[in-house]
């Protein structure tokens, strides 16, 4: 128990002191686990810790990453992903399998050794450039669309990998190690379990086996999730589905184990199955948090697997072929970018992101190994490899965002989509704000241009006919070539609070001509849009919250005539305030130290709250205006006087 | 049996005396349709082809406002401009309500004699219904008179209301003489047309 509490503690600590400091300096997460890996190794092996096994557990975290970005990925867009996948993906690693293997017989080796080495180290690490392309915002750029579909790709290309490899045997290996012969196969993609379903199984009817198993995680994900996730879904028990889901994640895992594929594959095409399911954000939300933390512990465990004294030994060596290594990926992705029509700060992340040795080059060199393929000398040299190749991808990341971006200006490929003719309206961002009024606009036979970053989603508003372009809305010459000069009018619908200030401050800065409408995320930021000089300024939650409050008003029995002036005299009276405070507030005092803003919101405050006292008389002064007769008096007293 | 709807429309319900009293004296008649207009469209969101299924499932008509500003409540206008279209109501292919019968159920602030000609309103009700009456006609429907009460704020509304119940089950069961009710000028709770069987 202590032994076990030690071990948590040691790891916490690291992950905590070491990832904030790293993603303060810009370095990002993964660096920072890393570095925490490498502090805590004596410590480690002081406590005799087998890091390698804490590793295969760990692994994991990159079975739930994989999970959740098939989540994200509905069948529909990867289906039209398939060119990349297949192209982009296959060439990757065919071509950097044949450059290894070439540089490797070069320095000497076989050609089977050689043709390993090409194998392993032609898988790139899906745990750190996902992570890293999340952590940046950077998945749903072009670059980062291409670097997930070869990662996809090579996770599928390992299932072949694992087939091939044996047949590389050397015999006076074999000899060697004879009496561990038999336990290469079952520590492979299953990392030591001691099970297989296809063991002994002819090659047919591992085929079998295997088809079946991923039909089943396609069918079961499909039919079986959503009744038992309604079914526990009724227990309301929030740790209970949130266990239902950990169940599903690693059932999934330990099938695709047990018929020797890939169980980041599994749990990925589990993903995509479930992405158009309506409990697809709350598996998110659970599982994200297990992801995060098995993930960091992952890429602990990396940066503590790695044997120094072996690696001071033969520094110049190790540190020579892992940059023989990267220049080799770099290059061969760089190339294949060109070919694919990435370009600008595309084809360098794409070309820089995926040019480490993956986490299954681990699990491919134990396999190589226990297969007699390569003498383990070689292979713990390779680990070497593999792990400093890694440590290095955070390092390649900073390059890209500091020297490389900055020359492209954050110019991406798709923003040199000439925009045509030029829209009299403009909506920057297509999301679920942005899109309504897009539709609302189309429907009444206005022309839009629409500006956003979602790749995917504008190739689809395209094949509606709608002139939807790529890039930053923010950004004054995509703005201008978009037409801003000559628009009416724009619409502001981006996510991003601070961005929406910027923009609208810009645009009303210096096309004073163009109206501007912009979303507003809060009260404050109402304030803060109208300092910024836009004076048509939508609450992005308040019409909705506003007709819920009207729905309530209904559900407890008022006639709806009068729920509906009432809910009036609500946003009446909200704008009323609005109104009044919006000059007072001044975007560079903190608003409590605003003295004047300050007091006006007391006392507007105290009035509201007089009202609310005064119970269901809140707003109805107003709303009692209309419809009331006289009283009976006043009647008597005007049919005297007439 | 006759079909009837009865059109309620009342921006103040919640103020209304005499006209709560008459809508909660018609809820208890079975086999007649009630609508609350500015229930059902708050927003003024009128549905037309939903109002105009309405009529044509109907044969009699009943429309119970009180009288704003000698007209009647602005929904009710919106549903008139709305409903009774060109082709529908009136105009060529415009007889699907021919031969239907509409009748209004109209409350006053002023007293009865307030509408005449010496009265501080110089004119009787039926001038301010003109208009109605003129609907009705156009769209080739009976106007039967109106179902009036005067001084509406002062009165006690219980007759006027058990008076609407009985006009309404009359008219539900063919006991309502319609021909009285055409040539009256108007019609309250004590001088309703009934037949001898009610």
């Amino acid at each position: 128990m202590t032994d076990f509490l030690m071990l948590a503690f040691v790891f916490l600590i690291a992950g905590v002191v070491a990832v904030p400091i790293a993603t303060r300096l810009g370095l990002g997460s993964v660096l920072g686990y890393l570095i925490a890996g490498i502090v805590i190794s004596p410590v480690l092996a002081a406590l005799g810790v087998d890091v390698i096994s804490i590793q295969h557990f760990a692994e994991l975290g990159v079975v739930m990453m994989l999970f959740l970005v098939g989540l994200e990925l509905e069948p529909k867009m990867l289906w039209a992903m398939r060119a990349k996948l297949l192209g982009l993906g296959g060439l990757q690693v065919l071509l950097t399998t044949l450059a290894v293997m070439g540089a490797a017989m070069a320095l000497g080796q076989p050609w089977t050794i050689s043709l390993a080495i090409g194998l392993v180290m032609a898988l790139s690490s899906t745990a750190i450039v996902l992570q890293t392309l999340n952590e940046k915002g950077l998945m749903k750029s072009d670059g980062g669309q291409s670097s997930f579909s070869v990662l996809l790709f090579q996770d599928i290309a390992v299932i072949p990998m694992l087939a091939l490899i044996p047949l590389l045997a050397i015999p006076e290996l074999m000899d060697t190690v004879a009496t561990t012969a038999g336990h290469g196969a079952e520590s492979a993609g299953d990392h030591g379990d001691s099970f297989s379903l296809v063991a002994g199984l002819s090659g047919w009817q591992t085929a079998l086996v295997t088809i079946g198993a991923i039909a089943a995680v396609g069918l079961g994900g499909a039919f079986l999730t959503r009744p038992v996730f309604r079914f526990i879904a009724m227990a309301r028990l929030r740790e209970l589905f949130t266990a239902t889901a950990l169940m599903f994640v690693i059932g999934i895992a330990l099938l695709m184990s047990l018929v020797g594929l890939s169980p980041a594959l599994g749990t990925f095409l589990a993903g995509v199955v479930l992405a158009n399911s309506e409990y697809r954000h709350e598996l998110e939300s659970d599982i994200d948090p297990f992801r995060g933390l098995l993930l960091g512990l992952f890429f602990i465990t990396v940066g503590a697997g790695i044997n120094f004294a072996l690696l001071f030994e033969n520094a110049g060596t190790i540190i020579g072929l892992t940059l023989g290594l990267i220049a080799i990926k770099a290059a061969i992705l760089l190339v294949l970018a060109r070919v694919f029509k990435l370009t600008g700060g595309d084809k360098w992340l794409f070309g820089l992101g995926l040019a480490q040795a993956g986490e299954f080059g681990f699990v491919l060199l134990s396999f190589v190994v226990a297969n007699h393929v390569l003498p383990s000398a070689i292979a713990d040299k390779l680990l070497l490899v593999v792990a400093l190749s890694m440590m290095l991808t955070p390092a390649l990341f900073i390059l890209y965002e500091r020297v490389i971006l900055p020359r492209y200006d954050r110019q991406q490929d798709r923003e040199t989509d000439e925009v045509e003719a030029n829209g009299q309206v403009i909506i920057a961002g297509h999301g679920r704000f942005g899109g309504v009024i897009n539709r609302m606009l189309l429907a009444a036979g206005h022309q839009t241009t629409v500006l956003d970053f979602g790749a995917a989603q504008l190739d689809m508003l395209r094949s509606y006919g709608v002139r939807a372009f790529y890039g930053d809305a923010t950004r004054p010459d995509l703005l201008h070539a978009a037409g801003i000069a000559e628009a009416k009018l724009l619409v502001i619908a981006i996510d991003d609070k601070h961005q929406i200030t910027e923009l609208t401050r810009y645009i009303t800065a210096n096309y004073p001509d163009v109206h501007v409408i912009a979303r507003a995320v809060d009260r404050l930021h109402v304030y803060e849009l109208y300092a910024a000089g836009c004076r048509d300024i939508i609450r992005e939650t308040f019409d909705s919250s506003v007709r819920a409050g009207r729905s309530a008003y209904e559900a407890l029995g008022m006639h709806p005539f009068d729920a509906e002036h009432l809910a009036r005299a609500y946003v009446d009276d909200d704008r009323a305030v609005l109104i009044e405070l919006a000059p007072l507030y001044d975007p560079d005092i903190p608003h409590h130290e605003n003295v004047p803003y300050r007091e006006r919101t007391k006392a507007l405050m105290a009035e509201r709250e007089a009202q609310l006292m005064a119970r269901g008389n809140a707003f109805r002064s107003r709303t009692d205006r209309g419809w009331s007769p006289p009283t009976p008096k006043d009647v008597t007293a005007e049919s005297e006087a007439n | 049996m006759a079909r009837v709807i009865h059109y309620y429309a009342h921006p103040g319900h919640r103020f209304s005396h005499a006209n709560r009293a008459m809508t909660r004296a018609a809820a208890k008649i079975e086999g007649i349709t009630q609508v609350d207009l500015y229930a059902e469209y708050p927003r003024h969101n009128i549905n037309i082809d939903r109002e105009q299924t309405r009529l044509l499932d109907h044969e009699v008509i009943v429309f119970q406002f009180p009288l704003f500003w000698y007209s009647a409540p602005s929904l009710v206008k919106e549903w008139i401009d709305l409903v009774l279209e060109h082709g529908f109501a009136y105009g060529a292919g415009g007889d699907k309500l021919a031969g239907k019968v509409l009748m209004l159920a109209v409350t006053a602030a002023g007293p009865d004699d307030a509408y005449t000609p010496n009265g501080y309103q110089h004119h009787s009700l039926r001038t301010f219904l003109t208009p109605f009456e003129q609907t009705a006609r156009l769209s080739k429907m009976r106007f039967a008179a109106p179902y009036v009460l005067y001084g509406a704020l002062k009165s006690d509304p219980a007759r006027h209301a058990e008076g609407f119940a009985r006009l309404l089950h009359g008219l539900r069961d063919d006991h309502y003489d319609l021909d009285r009710a055409v040539a009256a000028e108007i019609v309250t709770h004590d001088t309703l047309p009934l037949t001898q069987k009610a």
